[in-house]
């Protein structure tokens, strides 16, 4: 996030897109509940579903699915046209609003409204109230990121947010919610392939440089590496031979299942460090058990970049150790000795590598979690970023055109289905199905489906159902709700038995590399 | 005297404009009691323990909603103060099942009125708060019991038909402030006042049971409440507070990145409660406060497996160590670092993360490492 949490109770207005905050980032919906109901703040939620936040909402926008450059666009045509635009900010902090202009002048309310069904009005409506805000903060979440237009869904909203001014001020930003407790770390720490902790990038000679210093090799890799959903192709084609998984579950979690399976069973040898039998467990070659989060002491950072502590509460069951210690011992026996006498010294080198996390210390944190950027021992942290400029220096506005998703349906795959979660189950359920009173309350998987689309397809609450995609089928009950809207149904992606991943498409975004799980074709039948 | 101070208690305070004579002396460490109070809510005054003497004011005034002015003098225990809260204090302890020591303790009456409370509670114990209860140690504070009334019948069974909270009617004092946690904190607009005068009750939607409502389980309802009228399934009769050691951690769900109290007793995880410190400033969501079942699973991997004709079997630290190191030296010997990929995690320290990508990188020697955020 650009911003904090709490700064969310500052904004006049809010637009909350492709998030249902509610369900997946509870205590986060109450900060915007609160602005709504008691403070004031104005709220606009564009969803293909109608969410529980939507009925907190003055402006609810339901665009069809996948097609949110063309709603933001849109907007961003009637804020210029109508002379709405903050010149100053535009002037002085940005460049490229000459491409944007071009692009976005097409995009006419009616235009959009042939793209999206949001009513031309209601976009004109929406329109003014984002930008007749003196700050408005914008929240997102995957709906927004798991499209393969997720990277110019997110420019558009950045695109949005410098056109009104509401970049480095409080109450406003761009605010990407995490949807697993260290996303933001695991991000932070180097845990992808371009960049070592900090988002020092591999292929600058420097910082490659730096590392081997502090690390005390030569010759690291210059190449940036594989993203996650393009090493399950490459194992799937005996180019890559091995994985090692830390804590994660991709044989539940991963876009078009049936292929995933595949593909890690044609790996030479599978490691899998974890806390439970994960599915993904099950299939490899050796197991290390480790940790739980209750029985280590380090730190994690949440959404809002804030760094806090983690603390041992009780033993593990057993001989099992650290995540970091599992790691440090292959290292070892692999020849390159790694010892740490306790998480802090690890922290302790992060800060020496990392200037973000440089004046993050154990004891700094002990009671409030910082906010990094954070440089020295002495710097209070950055709760806002960008208030004086952005680390490029100038804001770039990207015009961007409207491109469909890639999977339409048709009539032997007549629905839209999306995915998300419920808020009793938490993304693979291997740590919520353990307690049982979540599981009464979120016991299996189902369908959700409007009930005109019921009626049409002839499906009765509670039945069952097999849904099919053209990569797979799973069985689920039907739920009628007026959440959902007509011609789009949903179902969560936590249930192993029924899991929706065998549905979704794994057709990517050209530069995240995130899949489309929030879209693709499917059709109902009754059980046999 | 100056246009912005007061006395409480004999001592000059100032106050800044807009401030209750309640926040004027918590600030300054002057405690006047409460039981309805609740930080950051429209105060409802309903309680009226938090009454003080105010000079020139005709009656006592609920310190919680009075506004501090200039040149006003105060008194928080003055002799009409104490009086008027031991009424409160005995009125609420006869208003339903309070059973805890503080209601008499020798008459034929005592025994009776226990012996209906073991009935309605199912259990043989005193109050499943005892010793963590703001009506008990007003009760001690001020040195009164029960005995002054008649004891109320009990007019709500409790309800317990949800796996997450119990709901004792007989024990809620009316304080509202569930009712305010859920409605202007949470904003869950589950639960308010329903029935009237003596049939008072805290209702969800047509009174119907918390599982059928809009309640969501987030349990802030249970964090507010000062007696023991909502209490946590699994820690009800099962956990005593002192029993417990409150260690303060981050949740491992979402990225809100909450502030919890784990509650430890015998090496087990027993009850969660929320940290009254940013971000979430005391709320948690029902995975927060209610799911860390998982800690404590009998499935918890407890030792390396290694598969061997498709079966796992334990294996020491030693040997699978040795076997992993091995495998992915010989891999990397004959199809290059690039073979191999790494997968580290969202849901694991920064530490963890950190140590997993200079393994990928420098001993490895690939950058082919990544975690599931995108999916
Ligand atoms: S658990 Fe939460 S939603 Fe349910 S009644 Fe209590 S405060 Fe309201
Ligand atoms: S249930 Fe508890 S918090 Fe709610 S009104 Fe009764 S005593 Fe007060
Ligand atoms: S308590 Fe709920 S909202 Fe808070 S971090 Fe945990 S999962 Fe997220």
């Amino acid at each position: 996030m650009t911003n904090t949490i709490a700064d969310v109770e500052e904004a006049d207005v809010i637009l909350i897109t492709g998030s249902n905050t509610t369900e997946n980032h509870p205590v986060i919906s109450t900060f915007v509940k609160r602005a709504v109901s008691f403070k004031g703040a104005r709220l606009i939620v564009v969803d293909p579903r109608r969410v529980k936040i939507a009925s907190f909402a003055h402006q609810y926008l339901r665009p069809n699915l996948g097609t949110d450059v063309a709603w933001i666009n849109g907007m961003m045509h009637v804020i210029i046209q109508e002379n709405l635009y903050d010149k100053k900010f535009v002037e002085d902090r940005t460049v490229g609003f000459d491409e944007l202009k071009r692009v976005v002048e097409k995009y006419t309310p009616e235009y959009v409204e042939e793209i999206t069904g949001i009513p031309a009005k209601s976009l004109k409506d929406a329109a003014r109230m984002y930008a007749g805000a003196k700050s408005a903060a914008i929240l997102y979440c995957m709906g927004i990121t798991q499209h393969t237009t997720g990277t110019d869904n997110v420019k558009s909203l950045a695109n949005l947010s410098m056109l009104c001014g509401n970049l480095g001020i409080p109450g406003g930003g761009v605010n990407p919610l995490r949807g697993q407790n260290n996303v933001q770390g695991a991000c932070d720490m180097g845990g992808l392939p371009d960049v070592y902790s900090g988002y020092q990038k591999v292929i600058d000679a420097e910082a490659r440089k730096k590392m081997e210093t502090a690390w005390g090799v030569t010759g690291l890799p210059e190449k940036p590496g594989l993203k996650v959903t393009e090493m399950i192709p490459k194992a799937h084609s005996g180019e890559l031979k091995a994985l090692y998984i830390i804590g994660e579950n991709p044989l539940v979690s991963d876009p078009d299942l049936n292929h995933a399976e595949k593909s890690i069973g044609n790996l030479d040898f599978l490691v899998v460090q974890d806390i439970f039998m994960t599915e993904t467990a099950k299939t490899a070659d050796v197991i290390l058990p480790s940790k739980c989060f209750a029985e280590k002491d380090g730190t994690f950072s949440n959404t809002e970049r804030r760094v806090q502590r983690v603390r041992k509460a009780v033993d593990p069951p057993g001989d099992i150790w650290d995540d970091w210690k599992i790691t440090c011992e292959i290292a070892t026996r692999m020849g390159f000795p790694m010892t740490y006498e306790t998480s802090e010294a690890i922290l302790q080198e992060i800060g020496q590598v990392t200037p973000s996390y440089a004046g993050i210390t154990y004891d700094r944190i002990d009671s409030i979690g910082i906010h990094w950027p954070c440089p020295n021992e002495q710097h209070p942290g950055t709760p806002i970023l960008h208030t004086e400029k952005f680390p490029i220096g100038k804001g770039v506005f990207f015009g961007i055109e409207f491109i469909p998703p890639a999977e339409k349906v048709d009539a032997d795959y007549p629905l839209y289905l999306t995915t998300g979660r419920v808020i009793y189950q938490y993304h693979t359920g291997t740590m919520t199905m353990k307690t049982d009173g979540l599981n009464d309350r979120a016991p299996e998987c189902f369908v959700e489906i409007s009930p005109k689309d019921a009626r049409q397809f002839d499906l009765a609450n509670g039945s069952a159902v097999t849904v099919a995609s053209r990569r797979g089928q799973i069985e689920a009950k039907i739920q009628i709700s007026e959440k959902a809207v007509e011609g789009t149904v949903f179902i969560p992606f936590h249930f192993a038995r029924a899991a929706a991943n065998r549905l979704t498409n794994a057709a990517l975004d050209p530069v995240s590399k995130i899949p489309e799980y929030k879209v693709c074709a499917v059709r109902l039948a009754k059980a046999a | 005297m100056s246009s912005n101070s007061i006395t409480i208690n004999g001592n000059e305070l100032t106050f800044e404009p807009g401030e209750t004579i309640l926040e004027v002396a918590r600030r300054h460490s002057i405690d006047i009691p409460t039981l309805c109070h609740l930080k950051n809510t429209t105060p409802t005054g309903s309680c009226r323990i938090c009454v003080v003497e105010v000079k020139g004011a005709r009656s006592l005034l609920a310190s919680c909603a009075t506004p501090a002015s200039g040149n006003m003098v105060v008194l928080t225990e003055s002799a009409k103060v104490v009086d008027a809260r031991k009424q409160i204090i005995q009125l609420l302890l006869s208003s339903g099942n309070h059973n805890c020591a503080v209601r008499g303790g020798s008459s034929d009456n005592w025994t009776q009125f226990q012996l209906n409370v073991q009935k309605d509670d199912q259990s043989q114990e005193l109050c499943p708060v005892w010793g963590d209860c703001r009506l008990q140690d007003l009760a001690y504070r001020y040195q009164v019991n029960g005995d002054a009334f008649a004891p109320t019948p009990t007019r709500y069974a409790i309800e317990t038909v949800n796996p997450f909270i119990v709901r004792d009617f007989s024990r809620c004092i009316q304080c509202g402030r569930c009712v305010q946690a859920c409605n202007e904190i949470q904003v869950n607009n589950a639960i308010n006042f329903g029935y009237r005068g003596p049939e008072s009750k805290i209702v969800a939607a047509g009174d119907r049971p918390l599982k059928d409502s809009e309640c969501v389980f987030c349990g802030e309802c249970v964090q507010v409440c000062p007696v023991g009228a909502l209490v946590e399934k699994d820690v009800r009769y099962q956990v005593r507070p002192w029993e417990t050691a409150p260690v303060k951690t981050t949740c491992s769900y979402c990225g809100v990145g909450c502030q919890l109290y784990l509650h430890v007793k015998d090496n087990r995880v027993v009850k969660v409660t929320g940290v009254d410190a940013p971000p979430n400033n005391g709320s948690l969501c029902v995975k927060g406060r209610f799911g860390f079942n998982f800690i404590h699973s009998e499935d918890r991997l407890t030792t390396p497996l290694i598969k061997e004709n498709g079966a796992f079997r334990s294996a020491s630290w030693d040997e699978a160590l040795n076997l992993v190191a091995n495998k992915l030296g010989e891999i990397k010997a004959a199809h290059g670092p690039d073979s191999i990929g790494v997968l580290t995690s969202a849901r694991v320290t920064n530490e963890d993360n950190y140590v997993a990508n200079k393994f990928t990188r420098a001993v490895l020697r690939t950058n082919n490492i990544d975690h599931c955020a995108r999916l």
